[in-house]
C-alpha cells in the first residue's frame, strides 16, 4: 500500500495537504472521511487516528497528523522544489513563524466565521446571536489586519517573493469565509492581489477542484438529529 | 550587537527558549520583558514587535516572533545535537507534529489553568466561575491524557528515544498547571517518570533557573488598578 491521505475538502488543514501533494505530484490514494457524515468518528478511523480527526497521513506503517507536520514530512520525502520551504535559515524561520502563529490566529478566527455563520445556524440548527456574529467578524478582521501588516507587507508572498507553504495554509483558511459569504478580499485589495497571485502559482484547476466542498457551504443540508449529537461536543471544543 | 533574546519567563514557550539556548551554548543577550508591568506594550517592544508578544529573537537585522520558530533557528544556526530535531524524516515528523498539536490544546490548556486558578482572582481581583475553572481543568486533563496515550506512549521522549525540543515544549508547558498548585504528576506516574528524565536532561540547576519565576507567581501582590486596566483585555482573553 502506498501513501494514503484521509482527507475531507471541508477542512482547511486538508486543502492545504490535497493542493501540495497534487501539485508536486505526490503518488497518494485519497480516503474521504466526511465530517458531516461522522465518519471521522468511526471505529475504523479510530485505528488510523486515535485523535478522530484529520488529515491523517498513513506511509506504510507510520502514521501522522496535524497538516504542518504532514506538509513538512511531504516536502522532505518527495524533496519538493525548494521555494516551498527555503533551506535559507531566514527564509525558512519566516515560514516556520507563520505556521506556527496561525494556529490560534488565522485558523481559528477562520474557523469560527464559517461556523458562526453557516455551520452552525444552518447545518446543525443551534442558532449564533447577531452580537456573537460580530465580534467574531471583529475578530477576523483583525487578524486580516496583521496578515497584511505582519507578514505581507509589500512582499509578493508572505514571506518573500516565491510561494511557500506558508501561503497554502494562508490561502486555504480566507477560502473559509469566502465560503461563508464574508468579502473579506473586497476592502483589502492588497490581499486580493496577493490571493490573485497564490491561486495563478497554484493553477485555477487545481484550486477550484480543492475549494468545490466548501464552496458549496451555503446549499448544505440540517444535519440529521442524531448526527447533530454526536457533533456538536466536538464542534465546541474545536472552536471554542 | 549579538543574538538578543526577550523573554518573560512567567511564560511557557520564553522558557522553553531560555532552557534551549541555555543548553546548546547559544551566546545571547537575555532582554527582559516584565508582562505583569505591560513592558510588552511599551513604545521601545513595539518596535522590536508589533504584535507585542514575547518570546521575540533579534539577530541582528533579523527579528523573529513565535518560539517554535525560534527553537528551530537556534538548533539550525547553532547547530544543535540531532536529537533536538532529528535529521531523521520519521522522528523529525513526530516532533512536528507534537509542536502543531500543542498550540491549541495543551498549550491553551495550561495557560487558562493558571490564569483561572490564580492569576486572575489573586493578581486581579478577577472572580472566575466555578463551572468556567471546572471545564478548564477537565479539559487539562483530557489533554495530559492525549499526551500519555498519543505522544509519550511507551518511549523515554515524546517523540522517541532522546530528548527534542518537543518535551522543552512541553514541560515548559506543564510547569503552568503545577505553579497554579495542580497536582498534574502525582496522579500519572508515567508522566511523571517522563518529567524527571527531562529534568535530567536539561539538569537541575538550568531548569530551576528557568522556573524560578514562575513558580513564585502565588506570591506576587495585588496588580494596582492603572495596570489592571491595562491587562484587561488579557484577562478577556482568559475568561
Amino acid at each position: 500500500m502506498g501513501l494514503e491521505l484521509f482527507l475531507d475538502l471541508l477542512s482547511q488543514p486538508c486543502r492545504a495537504v490535497y493542493i501540495f501533494a497534487k501539485k508536486n505530484s505526490i503518488p497518494f490514494e485519497l480516503r474521504i472521511v466526511e465530517l458531516l457524515k461522522g465518519q471521522h468518528l468511526s471505529e475504523d478511523f479510530a485505528l488510523v487516528n486515535p485523535v478522530q480527526k484529520v488529515p491523517a497521513l498513513k506511509d506504510g506503517d507510520f502514521t501522522l497528523t496535524e497538516s504542518v507536520a504532514i506538509l513538512l514530512y511531504l516536502t522532505r520525502k518527495f524533496k519538493v522544489p525548494d521555494h516551498w520551504y527555503p533551506q535559507e535559515l531566514q527564509a525558512r524561520a519566516r515560514v516556520d513563524e507563520y505556521l506556527s502563529w496561525q494556529h490560534t490566529n488565522l485558523r481559528r478566527h477562520c474557523l469560527r466565521v464559517l461556523w458562526h455563520k453557516i455551520m452552525f445556524p444552518v447545518v446543525l440548527g443551534e442558532p449564533v446571536s447577531p452580537e456573537v456574529l460580530e465580534i467574531t467578524l471583529a475578530e477576523l478582521d483583525l487578524t486580516l489586519q496583521i496578515l497584511e501588516d505582519n507578514f505581507l507587507q509589500d512582499k509578493a508572498f508572505l514571506v518573500g517573493p516565491h510561494i511557500s507553504l506558508a501561503d497554502l495554509v494562508a490561502i486555504t483558511e480566507l477560502m473559509h469565509p469566502v465560503s461563508a459569504g464574508c468579502p473579506i478580499f473586497d476592502s483589502r485589495p492588497k490581499l486580493a492581489a496577493w490571493s490573485q497571485r497564490v491561486e495563478a502559482e497554484l493553477g485555477p484547476p487545481l484550486f477550484q477542484e480543492a475549494h468545490e466542498v466548501i464552496l458549496k457551504a451555503g446549499d448544505f443540508p440540517p444535519a440529521d438529529p442524531s448526527l447533530k449529537q454526536k457533533l456538536l461536543p466536538r464542534v465546541m471544543a474545536m472552536i471554542g | 550587537m549579538g543574538l538578543e533574546l526577550y523573554l518573560d519567563l512567567l511564560s511557557q514557550p520564553c522558557r522553553a527558549v531560555y532552557i534551549f539556548a541555555k543548553k546548546i551554548g547559544v551566546p545571547f543577550e537575555l532582554r527582559i520583558v516584565e508582562l505583569l508591568k505591560g513592558q510588552h506594550c511599551s513604545q521601545e517592544f513595539i518596535q522590536v514587535n508589533p504584535l507585542r508578544k514575547v518570546p521575540v529573537l533579534k539577530d541582528g537585522d533579523f527579528t523573529l516572533a513565535e518560539s517554535v520558530a525560534i527553537l528551530l533557528y537556534l538548533s539550525r544556526k547553532y547547530e544543535a545535537p540531532d536529537h533536538w530535531y532529528p535529521q531523521d524524516l520519521q522522528a523529525c515528523a513526530r516532533v512536528d507534529e507534537y509542536l502543531a498539536w500543542q498550540h491549541t490544546s495543551l498549550r491553551r490548556s495550561c495557560s487558562m489553568v493558571l490564569w483561572q486558578k490564580m492569576m486572575l482572582p489573586q493578581f486581579l481581583g478577577e472572580r472566575v466561575p466555578p463551572e468556567a475553572l471546572a471545564a478548564t481543568m477537565a479539559e487539562l486533563e483530557r489533554c495530559l491524557q492525549l499526551l500519555e496515550d498519543k505522544f509519550l506512549k511507551d518511549d523515554d521522549f515524546l517523540a522517541g528515544p532522546r530528548i527534542s525540543v518537543a518535551d522543552l515544549v512541553a514541560i515548559t508547558e506543564l510547569m503552568h498547571p503545577v505553579s497554579a498548585g495542580c497536582s498534574v504528576f502525582q496522579t500519572r506516574p508515567k508522566l511523571a517518570a517522563w518529567q524527571q528524565r527531562v529534568e535530567e536532561e536539561v539538569g537541575a540547576g538550568l531548569f530551576q533557573e528557568a522556573h524560578e519565576v514562575v513558580l513564585k507567581a502565588r506570591d506576587l501582590p495585588p496588580v494596582d488598578t492603572a495596570m489592571k486596566d491595562q491587562l484587561k483585555p488579557l484577562v478577556e482573553v482568559l475568561l
